[in-house]
């Protein structure tokens, strides 16, 4: 359940760490959750702090820095598989809840509740709502940590959206009047054509190809003469639109 | 211009490519300019039900109110606007009527649900909200979050913790921190913006933010502004070609006109012969 690390050196490994703490260290010293008696390991090397399912490392000012995959950090927001590596040592770190819980589980919304009621945690309170987004970075940050004592089992766990795309370049290339000649990649999602407040018609890019949806205007553009619906409809490859006038070709590239 | 015809409201929701119900709920009243969404959860159909409850609470007893009512009266009691009073007491309102279904009703036991709700008056929006449903709003063509999310992430996020674009490969989503229908109370959080012609707002349950990035809620917004009906069936198809986990639900209302509420006795008279 709880994500661990695996210790290793040269390939043998040596002994496996739940990460069953909120805070765990890595060091020198015996007293270390993780201790590496190793003269290239500082006294107090680095900490993982585990937030529910989210474990971050942070390097505690070791002498000789930390590593993970090979790129030296101070601070790494923990993914499945990573590799820590100190001096010789190599830390893995596993946490593959996706595999282990069942679909039943995913994506379902849950509520973590305060163990003291009514108390509302400091972070919740914006100092200036609409330009938050702006702020997030800064040093200002609330001395409350989140509520991450939470007692309850939590399984809410979701893999990062796969935003499948088709791979061929789409192009469309205009046929008639002054721009004759000239070529758009279509290698945004959306792509608007026509002119605002005469006639618009956006091309959206779908995981199964692109269509053509009419968004404004008294007429519809054509696609191979046939008059847009006001449902999108889709673009097969050679396919002739018109629209305000203007006569292009929508083709696939290569 | 009066509120139904200074806004273009249009909503839409969707179960998603996954979830075989819905748990998501909307309720628009454009006669008093009022929109509300909500993403219930709990087993079986109690998401269903909370959702269903905290929308009709909030949207019938508002409308019911305004019809004699301005949402401009100042109440004596605390010195607020009606407008931002109705939609913080009915949010505590629904708040515990799901509490105490489910306190007494062993099938709804642990129901609750998130709310995002927006009242239009006076070139105002009063925004309130619970849990992890937001109010977008694009203005020009920056799309901005006007709601903060009573989330885990967002609490890590404002802590330091975390960073935003790591928040989006994070494990702990879905876990919102304040919830409507939870406790016997709940604290709603409410603010005021102003309104500018032409802005668009956006409100949405996770299952559209949570599948698609706002770079692309932007851009969708930006290209189907003129169509907000093509705009709203658009964002869902982003979310479901997405994945489409989760149930998807979204409300976009349009800003046409301005939408100040008389005050000289001149305009309320003028305003009394219309009627």
């Amino acid at each position: 359940m709880a994500a661990k690390l695996i210790l290793s050196m040269d390939g043998a490994v040596i002994k496996e760490y739940p990460l069953n703490k909120e805070r765990m260290t890595i060091g020198r010293k015996p007293h270390n959750d993780i201790a590496i008696d190793n003269l290239a390991v500082s006294g107090e090397h680095a900490a993982i702090v585990t937030i529910l399912n989210d474990s971050f490392l942070e390097d505690l000012d070791s002498t000789n820095g930390l590593e993970v995959n090979g790129t030296p950090t101070k601070k790494h927001f923990l993914q499945n598989n990573d590799v820590i590596g100190i001096g010789k040592y190599k830390l893995k770190y596993i946490n593959d809840q996706v595999t282990q819980s069942t679909p039943a589980d995913f994506e379902k919304t849950m509520v973590l509740r305060n163990p003291v009621k009514q108390a509302p945690p400091a972070a919740s309170k914006p100092a200036e709502p609409s330009g938050f987004a702006q702020t997030q970075g800064n040093v200002n940050k609330p001395a409350a940590a989140p509520s991450a004592d939470v007692t309850s089992k939590i399984e809410a766990i979701k893999p990062a959206a796969q935003g499948g795309a088709p791979s061929q370049v789409a192009v469309v290339q205009v046929l008639t009047g002054p721009n004759a000649g000239k070529e758009l990649e279509l290698t945004k999602n959306l792509t608007t054509l026509g002119k605002p407040g005469v006639q618009v018609a956006v091309l959206t890019r779908r995981p199964h190809g692109f269509f053509i949806t009419h968004v404004e205007g008294a007429s519809h553009p054509t696609v191979n003469g046939t008059q847009l619906s006001d449902q999108p409809h889709q673009l097969n490859d050679h396919d002739v639109i018109e629209l305000a006038g203007v006569k292009m070709e929508f083709y696939y590239k290569g | 211009m009066k509120i139904d015809e200074a806004l273009e409201i249009v909503s839409q929701t969707d179960s998603g490519m996954v979830r075989s119900h819905n748990e998501d709920s909307v309720a628009c009243e454009p006669s008093c300019g009022l929109v509300v969404l909500a993403d219930g959860m709990g087993g079986y159909n109690a998401g269903e039900v909370a959702s269903g409850m905290a929308v009709s609470v909030v949207a019938t007893e508002i409308k019911q109110r305004l019809l004699n009512e301005s949402p401009t009266d100042i109440v004596e009691a605390s010195g607020e606007e009606l407008g931002v009073l109705l939609l913080r007491e009915n949010i505590q309102k629904a708040n515990s009527s799901i509490f105490h279904a489910s306190q007494s009703q062993p099938q709804y036991a642990g129901m609750g649900t998130t709310i995002v709700s927006g009242l239009f008056y006076d070139n105002r929006v009063v925004a309130a909200h619970i849990g992890d449903s937001r109010m977008y709003r694009l203005r020009g063509d920056a799309l901005e979050t006007i709601t903060r999310d009573h989330s885990l992430l967002q609490e890590q996020i404002d802590a330091g913790i975390i960073s935003v674009e790591d928040a989006r490969i994070s494990k702990n989503k879905n876990l919102v921190t304040r919830a409507v229908g939870i406790d016997a109370e709940v604290e709603v959080e409410v603010h005021v913006h102003d309104v500018l012609v032409d802005d668009i707002y956006l409100l949405c349950s996770d299952g559209l933010n949570d599948m698609a990035t706002d770079e692309d809620i932007q851009s969708t917004l930006v290209a189907f502004r003129s169509n907000l009906t093509l705009a709203a069936g658009q964002l869902i198809q982003l979310a479901n070609d997405n994945g489409g986990r989760d149930n998807i639900a979204v409300i976009l209302v349009k800003v046409k006109g301005k939408f100040a509420m008389p005050r000289g006795w001149l305009t309320k008279l003028i305003d009394y012969f219309k009627k």
